[in-house]
């Protein structure tokens, strides 16, 4: 009976989704099942047996600039240069960035490339700080009560916090604060279902710091005008609950509700639907239904902000596996993984690596000795865990897939990884999109669950990864193609304008004695003409793609330098191609080429088989090329960021190509290892 | 490189294949108790001839034997098909089908999980259209026979084909209910009538009903292991019960009860253990339903129309060929699509 209920409840709540969520769903204990989800072990007691310990000072903090998703920060600070704690190093550059503030005083040692805890292993630009151990703050702005402040001048100060989602997406939060009530969130959910087996560092912070964290709802709920607030709990954190439950127990709005403990509860999109019963839209964010998520520490990132006015510096790790002692602590950013596991007492014999994140997301630090992992923790950083090939195992080798659908059953989005594998095994990409690829949210379960032991989440990525290049390569031949188009047409145009022109000179040519001259002055006017031209041309470039408003103060000042140096160049190859006066026959059909690459090739080809003058201008014609498709790409890349940063987890963070063929190669060893010579 | 999950939780598909013989085992033994030993030779003649193929065909294919080898699908795929043979059959009819199930119908399609037609099945198929009439000679349970033959006297047959002196195959062989049932009404006899024979017991089959309910039993525990789902044995039985519920209702007289079309044959061996083979069926739950319906109601009417007395093999290729149209049209609705 209730079952029914339940169904005509769910029905009538995804038909409303964009209205208010009645209270009686946000205040009952009833929640809504998603489909499959996995119930790993869970290994978290280990980490919760002490309270947070505040990590002592490190020697050396090493501070990567992108720690979240979007731009990279612009550096303000120089090598050599004394900070104070909480002092602006890098200022937030368009508008998805955040800023990164000194976690204490001291002195930057060096602004150049290290090893920064990313799946690649590559190294990335990192401020390195020298602490004085003074640990001195600078002075901290006068917070006003932020109930009476303005919420814009609140949301616009935010960006100086540094703050982003501290539950592992990143996404910088005064982007998620903007939406100021005019979007009508209605709903403020709060992220502490912490699924992940091992990881406990929100668990302790409920446990420990429950007022903050209804300090930091309050202001988010304020900032959104929210009026309604849930907060989703595994049940496998009976402490945390009862502690949270106290803490809101005379606020109003507020409700607790305990979710059952499966894996991956805690995506944004899972737990919403768990809580509220509401499905969000394939194709639409939270916000569109008037929902909003955070997670825990990332509300009392909010209320050390507006309270007390400190930046985002340090946050809590859950430093776990084969160490003496678990525990969580509080670790400015920078700090080496290597303090944390001196303070967890050391690692414990046959620890073979380190894996930041739990373990079925997580991945491999790179840290070159085990015994000095100088890896620094960011604001990504939740969990350390020190792995032996006891605790996880080196799967065996994969078998062939024999479509026993136990992925399908366990998928929290109801999608079929067994074709999605295949469709990706094979290159199958169209396919792969039309089985939904891009709504994988890659938790793993899938693989966790395959008898045959295939990596699945890496097909899936290697697919979406060679879908989204794809795409990227298409875009830049559109933008090559247009853009040959238009010059197409200009040079048809000047050839009739010349074609006039030399009829009027024969017209008054028995006047002209001094034929040189006038010559000169009309070349003169044909290069002011020219200059005049590009320009257009590169206005019309720049409207092409259809640009958000707010990307257009995210260009970078590269591109600007590069759009410049390219006007230059095509001034230059005007001249020069009006000094030919060669009849311009060109013929191009660049229509329906499939990258960029191969359309500037083409197009050097045709044009090289003009006359010789004219091979020159292709040459000239490179560099200005060349920045503009750098520009298109650089565009597709912050549109990409965009659209992941605003989806409500990324939906891929490795656009990196080494990556993609590091992971290719890898699933490649892995089937050869057990089909030799298989031609598939 | 990202290599996450780091964990996993998955019984690897030598121990799906495993269980899927442990299931079978309360089957082989109603099997021993009702027709005699001879079934233990059976399997493993199909069991040698099964393995020693799949060793070949991989070595020949130039794969890895040992991890394939000892995925013990090709040992499930023999035994299927040895337990649905006729309990006396020769050597060669043995090894001629589980040859051809494992080399033609599994290894030459691409090996484990490659196969588009349940092995076992073609393997019977092949054997049943190419020696009809070896192929429709069961012998009696020894309960009915008139001679009894020992488990030397069916190792000689089966290796020799050859019977005591004293013993004709007309004593030791007798027609089964269903081949019964359907010569019977030909010469227009009543089904009531028909089932009166001793060659019927209380649910199909006097003896062979023993054996169908301990592939139910094999069948639940199947299920109790989640190594099979559900949707498959309950649609396949569900649909056959329907449809042989409609004719009977209609038409006691000439059609046989539900009851008896589910305890007879091959039924339960095809709703538990063949049309349960994933990588000849369909993945989708939607699907599931829809494959074994179909099987269900197709082996009903190759039964009462077709030209054979059971009609499980030729049911379950025929839906095997629909399967990727089945797959197709039933993806289930994707989180935060439109329904």
């Amino acid at each position: 009976m209730n079952a029914i209920i339940n169904f005509f409840k769910k029905l009538n709540n995804t038909a409303s989704a964009s209205s208010i969520i009645p209270s009686d769903i946000i205040h009952s204990s009833e929640v809504f099942k998603f489909n499959g989800g996995v119930h790993p072990p869970e290994n978290k007691t280990e980490s919760t047996q002490h309270p947070i310990e505040v990590l002592k000072l490190p020697k050396k903090l090493v501070l990567p600039l992108r720690q979240h998703v979007g731009n990279m920060p612009k550096i303000i600070i120089a090598v050599g240069e004394q900070v104070l704690k909480g002092q602006l190093l890098a200022e937030a550059e368009g508008a998805v960035s955040a800023a990164i503030h000194a976690p204490t005083s001291g002195t930057v040692s060096a602004i150049a490339e290290a090893i920064i805890p990313h799946p690649s292993g590559l190294p990335d630009i990192c401020v390195t700080l020298i602490p004085d151990g003074l640990d001195e703050w600078i002075a901290k702005p006068v917070m006003q009560d932020w109930r009476n402040a303005d919420k814009n001048t609140l949301v616009a100060s935010l960006r100086l916090s540094g703050i982003v989602g501290l539950g592992g997406a990143t996404f910088p939060t005064h982007i998620k604060l903007r939406a100021n009530g005019k979007s009508g969130v209605h709903t403020l959910v709060i992220n502490a279902a912490e699924c992940e087996p091992y990881i406990t560092c929100d668990d302790m912070l409920m446990r420990e710091r429950a007022d903050q964290i209804m300090q930091g709802i309050s202001i988010a709920q304020h900032l959104l005008g929210a009026e309604n607030c849930v907060i989703g709990i595994e049940d496998n954190k009976p402490q945390a609950t009862d502690s949270m439950r106290a803490a809101c127990v005379d606020i109003k709005g507020i409700s607790v509700k305990v979710v059952p403990t499966l894996y991956p509860s805690g995506d944004a999109r899972r737990l919403i639907y768990l809580l509220l019963g509401i499905e969000i839209p394939s194709d639409k964010r939270s916000t569109d239904v008037g929902i909003q998520v955070f997670n825990v520490a990332t509300a009392v990132a909010l209320y050390r902000f507006f309270t007390l006015g400190e930046p985002s510096i340090s946050r809590i790790v859950s430093m776990t596996g084969n160490v003496q002692s678990p525990q969580n602590f509080e670790v400015l950013f920078g700090t080496p993984v290597q303090d944390l596991i001196t303070a967890a007492g050391g690692i414990k014999s046959g620890t073979s690596h380190f894996i930041m994140g739990g373990p079925m997301m997580g991945f491999d630090l790179h840290c070159s000795d085990l015994n000095h992992c100088d890896v620094p923790i960011t604001k990504a950083s939740n969990c350390i865990i020190a792995a032996t090939p006891n605790l996880f195992a080196e799967p065996p080798p994969a078998m062939p897939c024999i479509r026993c659908a136990r992925c399908a059953d366990v998928c929290p989005v109801s999608l079929q990884p067994q074709e999605l594998y295949w469709f990706a095994k094979s290159d199958n990409f169209e396919k792969a999109r039309d089985y939904q690829l891009f709504d994988c949210i890659e938790c793993g379960a899938c693989s966790y669950v395959c008898p045959s032991n295939i990596p699945l989440v890496q097909y899936y990525r290697y697919a979406k990864s060679e879908i989204i290049a794809a795409a990227k390569a298409k875009e830049a031949a559109d933008l090559a193609r247009e853009r040959n188009e238009f010059k197409l047409m200009r040079i048809e145009r000047e050839k009739i304008e010349r074609t006039q022109k030399h009829a009027q000179r024969a017209n008054t040519g028995a006047a002209n004695i001094n034929g040189a001259n006038i010559s000169k002055a009309e070349k003169n006017t044909e290069k002011r003409r020219a200059t005049v031209e590009t320009t257009e041309m590169l206005a019309k470039t720049n409207t092409v793609p259809p640009l958000a408003n707010d990307e257009t103060n995210q260009r970078s000042a590269n591109e600007q330098v590069a759009k410049k140096q390219a006007a230059i160049a095509t001034a230059i190859e005007r001249v020069k191609a009006l000094k030919a006066q060669t009849s311009n026959d060109v013929k191009t059909n660049s229509i329906g080429l499939s990258t960029a690459i191969k359309d500037e090739n083409l197009q050097s080809g045709v044009v090289k088989t003009g006359t010789v003058k004219n091979s020159e201008i292709t040459e000239q014609e490179k560099p200005k090329k060349q920045a503009i498709i750098a520009a298109a790409i650089e565009r597709a890349k912050a549109q990409k960021a965009t659209a992941i940063a605003e989806g409500d987890a990324p939906k891929n963070t490795e656009p990196s190509s080494k990556t993609i063929q590091a992971e290719i190669k890898e699933i490649d060893a892995r089937r050869k290892e057990f089909l030799p010579k298989h031609k598939e | 490189m990202n290599r996450s999950p780091y964990i996993s939780n998955a019984p690897s598909v030598s121990i799906i294949m495993f269980k899927v013989l442990l299931a079978l085992v309360p089957s082989i033994l109603a099997y021993v108790w009702v027709y005699g030993g001879g079934i233990l030779v059976t399997l493993s003649l199909a069991t040698v001839t099964a393995l020693s193929t799949e060793a070949a065909m991989l070595k020949t294919r130039k794969r890895a034997i040992k991890p394939f080898l000892f995925d013990c699908s090709a040992v499930v795929t023999a035994w299927l098909l040895a337990l649905a043979l006729p309990p006396l059959a020769p050597w060669w009819l043995i090894v001629v089908g589980t040859f051809f199930a494992i080399a033609i119908s599994k290894q030459l399609y691409g090996g484990l999980g490659y196969n588009p037609f349940n092995p076992a099945m073609v393997g019977y198929a092949v054997l049943l259209i190419s020696f009809p009439i070896i192929m429709t000679k069961w012998p009696a349970p020894l309960i009915l026979a008139q001679s009894q033959l020992g488990f030397m006297d069916q190792l000689h047959y089966i290796f020799g084909n050859a019977l005591p002196n004293s013993v004709t195959m007309d004593a030791v062989t007798s027609a089964t209910p269903l081949d019964y049932l359907k010569t019977q009404l030909t010469l227009k006899h009543e089904v009531q009538n028909i089932t009166e024979s001793p060659i019927f017991g209380t649910l199909g089959a006097k003896g062979g009903e023993y054996i169908v309910v301990a592939y139910l039993l094999g069948g639940l525990f199947l299920l109790q292991q989640r190594i099979i789902s559900w949707h498959l044995p309950t649609a396949f039985l569900l649909a056959l019960a329907f449809i042989s519920g409609v004719f009977h209702l209609v038409n006691p007289a000439q059609f046989a009860s539900p009851l008896f079309h589910l305890f007879s044959g091959a039924s339960m061996l095809c709703a538990f253990f063949i049309i349960t083979d994933p990588v000849s069926g369909p993945t989708t739950p939607k699907g599931k339903l829809y494959f074994a319906a179909g099987t269900g109601i197709l082996v009903y009417l190759i039964r009462v129309y077709g030209g054979y007395p059971d009609g499980v093999a030729f049911a379950v290729i025929f839906m095997n060929i629909c399967v990727p149209l089945i797959d197709a049209n039933t993806q289930p609705r994707v989180f935060g699509h439109p329904k």
